[in-house]
């Protein structure tokens, strides 16, 4: 089995050194654009390569880029969203930590594909191991000629600056990215104009998710076809899918796209832990929707778990069991939201502090029948196009799901006005991240 | 011109607008928060949301934005769409879980936007039953009130504040439900168009804290249309009675004059009016008399004495034209310090020449060269104008790139920090600056210099200029190159320099473009709210009248709403005053020449009298009396029609109400024909009916005077406008020129005035108010000035004083305002920093500083922004400098 984005990971996880990186092949890729690729030639190549963004929204990543105008004068810009704050999701972390200069090549590649000569990454500010690691391998890229003027002698120039951020989930949005970055308050645009348009400084802007640029190098070296055929479905590639929750070996790693549930939960994750049932699972992070028990047998490809009626995501999946209370497990997610809701508009704003509060008195037992309706009313008015962007939708998801799947338990802590989960002998699951590997 | 349906039917609407904009144009009522028609949309409080289909067989649709989605040919729509309606609704629930219900106690109420919005979205009960989130507010100065737990975080405040009007020291804070509006920390807010944020921000949380001090519902006023009597620009205002007292200013929308916002000058400057030692009974040598009487000793005075009169340009025309009748045309002095009446009368004669720019047009230029005048200070509301046009270069750029120009963070976020051209040329740099392409510091003359230079290069016909240093000689080509590049370039001056070179500079700049662009125009801004209005009217020198009384050719003057100490320096008007047999003063507001007044005649305030004022474009405009004043208070001209009655002289005889003087002024003044048209008739009737001055929700009509008389008095009649001073009275729209407030139903707030336009955000319905009554011919000859002066040379021993403007305290009346004084800062002598160390002077030091034979003591302020060889003092500063300025001053330590 390939697997062209862990391949070059050290078992100590240490990060590879450029030196150790040219050793494995690092920076061919680049070297092999440089020799003669027309940037439209990559962009295309990419395309067909049928890669989708690995930040959650699964858009073709060539087809993202060719609507960046090419003719322009002035500066564009390539940014890396390093901004890995999804509850349950850790796959980032590992790319960062343990193969900096993958990325980094990634990013060089897609600067070229539109022409950028700036590029940022913009780094989670509590990934402190992958700072340190990133600036030293931009430093070395410097030193070595992938970066700054003249890129191998192909006229080429790029930049590269690191940027943290200070814990903004919202600054995973890419519009908001956008004005953190430019200083702002990390609020989102509104879309269009699109950032591909007018975007980091109201230039011409790629935002790529760190996997989707890790991809890239592997997809220049071995082309379109063999990117495909490392898939077993129809979205090509291979994918980071990681398993969090209360199983025998929570982690990440690199499989071919289209693996199922069950598989990953139980094959690779090492099934539930002992006395524990699987009740459901977020595919992708706290912002999609449950998958429950029939679902186990779903693909893990952006079109199957769609069509499952959830999203992929990120690929980590966050499993719930039966011996946690899946309205606490809720609740805690909405604390999260409406803790990272920027406050721009008004539904987000308000609605998901609402949610929250309806959510801990059901759980302490304070819950009305009315509660439902309300918590059923927000699921469809915080919905996309009614609010500014994507961030109060991905925060429904889970409860939209919750309601459906689990909603006898809602309905029980109404009756019997207390959470029937006994928290004397169960723990709740209440920090998600302490069980991240 | 696209097809809109709406609810299936087809309407035809203007393109480039967005939805939320057309329906309301179409009167389609849409709720909504954080668009403002001034301010474009942002999309954040998802209030204003329809439903749209994708043709006529969708029957889902789906649910957009209305102020984000732009019109576009054949789209359907529905806005009473049930789960449209039902989302609008519940974004009002949502914003309700945090806002107080503090209705009943909040200055907003009865005039808010969010109840309005609330009604309208059918928005009842409260679901949400925990606990609000509250807030610390703070302390934001004399004029704003801040209350932020009724915050709905509609962003308006800080997209005015920062956005639309260059503030820095308001901004948004924290995130999710605990976005906080405010400043860092507790103080005053800076900006001068702060008060704008009482009617930009949709509820209660920025205040209007002058009128809280003498709270009144806003539905209980007694309101009229008014001018605002503080500078030259004529903006319009709507002045609210309560009690005998003034209680709040707001704006008036006039599309090409002050749009939807006025200065806090011109907002908190009204409470000189309520002044304490208002001037309110007649006054024969200090002892107070009836009306009656002072008629009498007027009547004999005037019988028995060679009189002149002194006119004023904060008087109306009507005042200035009844004493110039009065005391005949030979006799009558403009009142104005010799500096002022020569450059007034030189705007006039330019601008009878040149095309005078209003407001908007100015709003609307893609170039500005301004010469020798601070206009955030002397006329705040053109530095406002002035900021909005620094972005149309840009603004274009993003058109092209199809982004709609009201698509605001979009348009800001493609524009950046990219200006277009702005060129200030002043001696010291001003606040616009921060928007400026580039700007030059520089003497009076230096200032002057500069203009010449660039209508020379414009134009050779025009006088060249030696002895430019390179660095001028290259400002200079890049002002012409950037005034000619564009469509619609603005010059921009005032006579708040003193300095006739830079205002005939600039009259050189705007002709010698006018050869090439049609359409360029020039702005000067002059000192007063009726200054040009004056010198339409014509009189003498006031240094004439003092030079006659000195002669003994008169022994009585009659001064007309005119504080003389500003006009001449101490010795000169105590020497005149000395002279006169009998000082007769028409004043409402103390002065010192007030206090030296043998007879003191109570004259009615801008709120207590009709007038008409000129403003600096040459608009007429028309201010309307507030309420009847129960002193024996009455306009100049109504004194002065019946004192000419009396004395057999002039025509007061004929003078039965204000539109007799109208009238007399036109026929007499052919410059002020159009005067008698700025607004309809005292006969004009709606239906048979008088537009009245108070709302139909006025309370307390028949209890209020209670104490005084159970019985309901018969209320006043206005003879001279078809306003009344009750509610009864025709409800619908009057004429554009008499809207006395803004009112319409479902609509109780500022922002019913979308109801009053012929489409939302252009002019009112039957035209934006006014009168113009200077509109030169554009083929005309214009002659050059050809006198250019000398480069500045700074002498050793002295320095060349000039006037520093203040928005708050170089303007007499607003002075007088409590809250205004508050900001007024401390007289000062500004000397630049190489200056003060060749002088080895420290900041606040005191020194004496000696000009034209009279010395004042004041404290040094050091500024590195000040030309070298200048010392600049704060304009009309109570005790300071007046007639000396500009000129040589020699400073003692």
């Amino acid at each position: 089995m390939e697997k062209p984005l862990t391949q070059h990971i050290r078992d100590d996880r240490r990060p590879l050194s450029l030196k150790a990186y040219e050793q494995v092949g690092g920076y061919q890729s680049l070297r092999k654009i440089m020799k003669g690729m027309a940037a439209k030639e990559v962009q295309k190549l990419v395309t067909d390569s049928g890669l989708r963004g690995r930040g959650g929204a699964g858009f073709n990543t060539g087809l993202k880029w060719s609507f960046v105008p090419m003719d322009v004068e002035g500066p564009k810009y390539l940014i890396s969203n390093a901004d890995e704050m999804e509850p349950g999701t850790f796959k980032d972390r590992i790319l960062l930590e343990c193969t900096p200069h993958q990325m980094i090549e990634g990013m060089i590649i897609a600067a070229y594909a539109i022409q950028a000569n700036e590029s940022f990454v913009f780094l989670r500010w509590a990934y402190k191991t992958a700072a340190s690691t990133i600036t030293r391998s931009i430093h070395e890229a410097y030193d070595a000629g992938y970066l700054g003027k003249d890129i191998l002698g192909s006229g080429f120039n790029l930049n590269m600056h690191l940027h943290t951020g200070v814990g903004r989930y919202m600054c995973g949005e890419e519009t908001a990215l956008l004005n953190s970055l430019e200083g702002k308050r990390a609020t989102p645009r509104a879309k269009p104009p699109f950032p591909q348009v007018s975007g980091l400084f109201g230039r011409p802007t790629i935002v790529n998710n760190v996997e989707t640029l890790c991809c890239l190098p592997p997809i220049i070296n071995q082309g379109a076809e063999w990117f495909k055929k490392l898939s077993l479905t129809g979205d090509a590639g291979t994918k980071l899918y990681g398993v969090s929750g209360r199983v025998n070996k929570p982690g990440a790693w690199e499989l071919p796209m289209g693996v199922t549930l069950r598989e990953l939960v139980e094959d690779h994750a090492g099934g539930m832990q002992d006395g524990l049932k699987f009740r459901g699972a977020l595919p992708g992070g706290a912002s999609t929707d449950f998958l429950v028990e029939e679902h186990l047998d779903v693909k893990m490809d952006y079109t199957s778990v769609a069509a499952a009626g959830s999203r992929l995501g990120t690929g980590t999946v966050v499993v719930l069991d039966d011996k946690t209370c899946p309205v606490g497990f809720v609740k805690n997610l909405e604390h999260f939201f409406a803790q990272e809701s920027c406050g721009f508009c008004t539904p987000c704003r308000e609605g998901i502090p609402w949610v929250e509060k309806i959510l801990n008195s059901i759980e302490t037992g304070a819950g009305r029948e009315e509660d439902m309706k309300l918590l059923d009313f927000h699921t469809k008015y915080l919905g996309p196009g009614n609010t500014f962007c994507a961030f109060a939708p991905g925060a429904m998801e889970p409860l939209q799901s919750a309601l459906k799947y689990f909603r006898s338990d809602f309905e029980k802590h109404i009756h019997e006005k207390h959470c029937p989960w006994d928290k004397a002998t169960v723990t709740n699951l209440n920090t998600l991240n302490t069980l991240a590997p | 011109m696209p097809t809109l349906y709406i609810e299936n039917k087809p309407y035809e609407v203007s393109s480039g607008k967005n939805l939320l904009e057309v329906c309301l144009t179409l009167g389609v009522d849409l709720p909504y928060f954080c668009w403002h028609p001034a301010l474009g949309s942002v999309g954040a409080c998802r209030q204003c949301a329809v439903k749209v289909f994708k043709d006529e067989n969708d029957k889902k649709g789906r649910l957009i934005m209305s102020c984000m989605e732009p019109v576009t040919n054949n789209q359907r729509i529905s806005v009473v769409d049930e789960e449209a309606h039902e989302f609008r609704k519940n974004v009002i629930g949502w914003l309700m879980t945090n806002h107080p219900h503090d209705c009943a106690v909040c200055d907003e109420g009865g005039s808010c936007h969010l109840q309005d919005m609330t009604v309208m979205t059918g928005h009842a009960y409260r679901k949400f039953n925990y606990k609000k989130r509250t807030y610390t507010n703070q302390n934001l100065g004399p004029f704003i009130n801040h209350e932020m737990n009724r915050c709905i975080q509609c962003y308006r405040c800080v997209r005015f504040y920062k956005d639309y009007a260059g503030g820095r020291d308001l901004d948004a804070f924290a995130s999710r439900n605990q976005v906080y509006f405010g400043r860092a920390e507790d103080g005053v807010l800076e900006n001068e168009f702060s008060g704008n944020l009482a009617e930009v921000c949709p509820t209660g949380v920025f205040t209007d804290k002058t009128l809280k001090a003498h709270y009144t519902r806003k539905w209980d006023l007694t309101t009229a249309p008014s001018i605002c009597q503080h500078c030259s620009l004529g903006c319009n205002i709507i002045a609210g009675e309560r009690y005998g007292s003034i209680r709040m200013i707001s704006n008036r929308y006039n599309g090409e004059v002050n749009g939807y916002f006025i200065c806090d000058r011109g907002r908190f400057g009204y409470e000189f009016v309520n002044a304490k030692d208002r001037i309110r009974t007649p006054l024969v040598h200090g002892k107070t008399v009836t009306g009656g009487e002072v008629m009498k000793k007027v009547l004999e005075s005037v019988q028995q004495s060679r009189f002149i009169g002194i006119g004023s340009p904060r008087a109306s025309l009507e005042s200035n034209f009844a004493l110039k009748e009065l005391v005949g045309k030979d006799n009558f002095f403009l009142g104005l310090s010799d500096v002022d009446h020569q450059l007034t009368e030189l705007a006039l004669q330019i601008l009878k020449e040149l095309r005078p720019s209003t407001m908007k047009e100015v709003e609307g230029a893609d170039a500005i060269f301004i010469l020798g005048d601070d206009v955030t200070n002397t006329a705040p509301m053109m530095a406002l104008a002035i900021r909005q046009s620094v972005r149309n270069q840009p603004n274009e750029l993003a058109g092209k790139a199809n982004i709609p120009v009201w698509h605001d963070a979009a348009v800001r976020e493609w524009t950046q920090e990219e200006k277009g051209p702005l060129y200030i040329a002043d001696v010291h740099v001003s606040k616009l600056d921060d928007v400026a392409t580039n700007s030059f510091t520089g003497a009076p003359d230096d200032v002057a210099r500069l203009g010449y230079a660039v209508a020379h290069a414009l134009d050779s016909a025009a006088p060249a200029v030696t002895n430019l240093s390179d660095i001028q000689k290259k400002l200079v080509q890049e002002i012409a190159k950037d005034l000619l590049n564009a469509k619609q370039p603005v010059i921009v001056t005032g006579i708040s320099s003193g300095n006739e070179q830079v205002v005939k500079a600039a009259a050189n700049v705007a002709a010698a473009l006018r050869k090439k662009k049609m359409n360029a125009g020039i702005v000067i801004t002059l000192p007063e709210c009726n200054s040009l209005g004056l010198a339409m009217i014509g009189g003498r020198r006031l240094k004439d009248a003092f030079n006659i009384m000195e002669q003994g050719q008169s022994d009585t003057a009659i001064v007309l709403e005119n504080d003389l100490y500003r006009r001449g320096n101490r010795e000169e008007v105590d020497g005149f005053i000395n002279q006169c047999k009998e000082v007769i003063v028409f004043e409402h507001t103390n002065s010192p020449t007030a206090q030296k007044a043998h007879i003191l005649i109570p004259a009615g305030t801008f709120a207590d009298s009709d007038g008409t004022i000129v403003n600096n474009e040459g608009r007429a405009q028309r201010f309307f009396q507030v309420h009847e004043s129960s002193d024996a208070m009455k306009e100049s001209w109504r004194w002065l029609a019946a004192i000419g009655t009396l004395a057999g002289k002039g025509r007061g005889r004929e003078w039965e109400n204000f539109e007799a003087i109208t009238n007399a002024i036109g026929l007499d003044e052919p410059l002020l024909a159009g005067v008698k048209d700025v607004t309809p008739s005292s006969d004009f009737r709606v239906e048979g009916q008088r537009i009245p001055r108070a709302s139909h929700r006025y309370s307390g009509r028949t209890s209020m005077h209670a104490h005084v008389a159970v019985s309901e008095a018969k209320p006043p009649e206005d003879p001279d406008s078809s306003l009344s001073y009750t509610m009864e009275g025709y409800m619908g729209q009057p004429p554009s020129s008499m809207i006395p407030n803004y009112w319409t139903p479902g609509w109780n707030s500022v922002q019913a005035v979308n109801k009053y336009q012929v489409e939302v955000g252009a002019a009112l319905r039957g035209g934006d108010p006014g009168v113009r009554l200077l509109t030169p011919d554009p083929n005309s000859h214009f002659r050059y000035f050809q006198q250019v002066p000398e480069a500045f040379i700074p002498k050793g021993d002295r320095l060349w004083a000039v006037w520093i403007h203040h928005i708050f305290g170089s303007e007499e009346l607003s002075a007088h305002a409590a809250s205004v004084s508050e900001r007024i800062p401390k007289p000062y002598v500004m000397i630049c920093t190489s200056d003060a160390a060749a002088y080895h002077l420290e900041e606040n030091q005191l020194i004496t500083i000696e000009m034209n034979r009279q010395s004042y003591e004041l404290p040094v302020k050091i500024s590195s922004s000040l030309a070298t060889g200048i010392a600049g003092l704060p304009f009309g500063f109570v005790g300071g400098p007046c007639s000396e300025l500009p000129g040589w001053a020699i400073i003692k330590q």
